[in-house]
């Protein structure tokens, strides 16, 4: 493979790594949030908002349940309002974090059901407030499950960052589609399989680790 | 100053019945109460196709200052209820409910957290937070109530030597034995120095010998501490150990009340009696049971069951009828227990000879007051 081909690997390999970083980024800002508001607002928990719960539930579901394409052209107008043009990785960014954010929601809600609800009565009986409760209990216990989540969301940004070549974002996916399929090189296929295969795996290695370490319910037993 | 609060508290609680102070803080009227209960009931609405349940009705009692009161009752009595009442993680459907002379009732949100801080509570299964160690643990509370790194860091020292797990400051409990677990959590209810401590059935998930342990800790925590300890259990042995009043609870009631030592010399409801007979048993060995005839046989004896309730009580009467009635009267079989310091149980003796000495025998004890029946006969 020539050098310039090498090159355009690495690049692209650059554009997929922003594009799936700063989406993750955002998408945990966003989702980490909604995933414990929803984890924690139904009748009787400690942030009881059934009807928001509800309300907010739905616009998750329905925003998991449009197809990621479609998504990135249906949101055009908007990512052009946000990130000034809808064309490049940066522009990219905006529908890899509208479709993560639900995503991360979800699976933070989730992680957070996890822990047991007797430790949120403890915390209460001692005179936690809720956000004490969120950030001293909930958060700390449900951390294996937050960082399993996450890397699970990496993985799948990683998934969708190859969609978004669809409009011009760039990235690991473009380069396969753009070289490997049109142009017909089945080796620049291959070597963007390859690299995306490499970088799931470090992700989910790194991710299970990381949940390893910060995991004191099973050690030493 | 609590007063104060407390009063401008209620003029802010707009729709409520407008109370007198008297009655917001009753602490004058009854100092000795650590605990006070009016008048509550507690309902839980219908939900989910679930019906309504009447968890608590008409409680109307006081946990006296520095006591270690028991709560017993068989599950589903309403104890849980009970005792989430007196921390306000639960408000009562009707009445009130004073903790150390606040209506704690009537306290929500912020004032509600601060009340809570005098308030420990320890749990069956210990509820600790796996991710942080046995001294994060404790330190907690101490964050939640705002104290410096400083401070946290002598306290919990000094907690960790209290509960005598010293050594186990930087164990996660997962590490930790179901014993150490239930230190960690005493020392954790105890961190912010509160004047009650709740024990939600706290050793039910410990083996008799750690049980005794906790029991033993909890025990020393009341006497040097002078730390209130209400205790919640369904097992007579947790009362016996340890409880110097007690609160029998059936179906939401209270059904009898006051020092464990009457109320357990002279049960009167039969749940009472029931938590009774597991302590002293008011079933005959096997061996003897089955070899009890209900008529007389040449040369047998009379089984004589005899109640023993009080100090000392069943010490002489083996020795007392043998020299008094001058007949060899048998010791068939005898279970005592202490409750209360009060000695508690009963005894059967088979008594030799004709109808007669039958008769003197259970004449005898009638009146020595001590309460006899007739069994049948053995060989």
């Amino acid at each position: 493979m020539s050098p310039e081909l090498i090159n355009l690997i690495i690049q692209a390999t650059g554009e997929s790594l922003y594009m799936v970083g700063i989406a993750a980024l955002l998408g945990t800002v966003f989702g980490l949030p909604l995933g414990v508001f929803l984890a924690t607002s139904r009748k009787g928990e400690l942030f009881a908002a059934p009807l928001v719960n509800r309300v907010l539930g739905a616009i998750v579901n329905a925003t998991r349940s449009t197809p990621f394409i479609i998504l990135v052209v249906a949101i055009i107008p908007f990512t052009r309002l946000v990130a000034g043009t809808s064309i490049g990785s940066t522009a990219a960014i905006v529908p890899l974090t509208i479709a993560s954010a639900p995503f991360i929601a979800r699976l933070v809600e989730a992680a957070i059901r996890e822990v047991d609800g007797g430790l949120i009565e403890t915390a209460s009986s001692f005179g936690a407030s809720p956000i004490q409760i969120v950030l001293k209990v909930l958060i700390p216990e449900a951390l294996p499950g937050l960082l399993l989540a996450l890397t699970l969301a990496v993985v799948s940004l990683l998934g969708y960052s190859a969609m978004v070549g669809a409009v011009g974002g760039g990235g690991l996916g473009d380069l396969g589609i753009r070289y490997g399929y049109q142009r017909f090189m089945p080796e620049m296929m291959l070597a963007v399989v390859v690299v995306l295969i490499a970088l799931v795996q470090i992700v989910q290695s790194a991710g299970d680790y990381l949940a390893r370490r910060v995991n004191r319910r099973l050690r030493h037993r | 100053m609590k007063a104060a609060s407390m009063n401008a508290h209620q003029s802010l609680a707009i729709g409520r019945p407008i109370e007198t102070l008297a009655a917001i803080s009753p602490a004058p009227a009854e100092p000795d109460a650590m605990v006070r209960f009016t008048g509550i009931s507690k309902t839980y609405p219908a939900y989910r196709g679930k019906p309504g349940v009447n968890a608590l009705q008409d409680i109307d009692f006081a946990i006296p200052r520095g006591s270690i009161t028991g709560v017993i009752g068989r599950s589903g009595a309403g104890k849980s209820s009970l005792v989430r009442l007196i921390n306000g993680l639960e408000k009562p459907t009707t009445g009130r409910v004073i903790v150390d002379g606040r209506a704690i009732s009537a306290l929500a949100g912020s004032q509600l957290r601060l009340a809570q801080r005098s308030i420990g509570m320890i749990f069956q299964h210990f509820n600790l937070l796996s991710s942080r160690t046995a001294a994060d643990n404790i330190a907690l509370p101490l964050e939640i109530a705002g104290w410096t790194k400083t401070d946290i860091k002598a306290r919990v020292t000094e907690l960790l030597a209290l509960v005598g797990i010293a050594d186990k400051h930087d164990r996660y409990p997962s590490e930790l034995s179901g014993g150490q677990k239930q230190r960690v959590g005493i020392a954790r209810a105890l961190a912010t120095r509160p004047s009650v401590l709740l024990s939600d059935e706290a050793t039910s998930a410990l083996d008799p010998q750690t049980t005794r342990a906790i029991l033993d800790l909890l025990a020393n925590i009341n006497r040097e501490l002078g730390v209130t300890i209400v205790l919640i259990t369904h097992e007579m042995s947790v009362v016996r150990q340890l409880a110097k009043e007690v609160v029998v609870l059936d179906a939401g009631r209270v059904v009898e009340s006051g020092h464990v030592a009457d109320i357990f010399t002279h049960p009167k409801h039969p749940i009472t009696q029931s938590f009774l007979a597991e302590v002293i048993g008011d079933s005959l060995p096997v061996s003897l049971a089955s070899r009890i005839v209900s008529d007389r046989t040449a040369g047998g004896q009379a089984v004589i069951r005899v109640q023993v309730r009080g100090a000392g009580a069943g010490d002489t009467v083996v020795a007392r009828l043998a020299r008094e009635l001058g007949l060899d009267v048998a010791l068939l079989s005898a279970r005592i227990d202490e409750i209360g310091g009060q000695h508690v149980g009963s005894l059967v003796l088979g008594i030799p000879g004709s109808e007669d000495a039958q008769a003197r025998v259970l004449a005898w004890l009638s009146q020595h007051q001590f309460p006899a029946e007739h069994l049948g006969y053995v060989a």
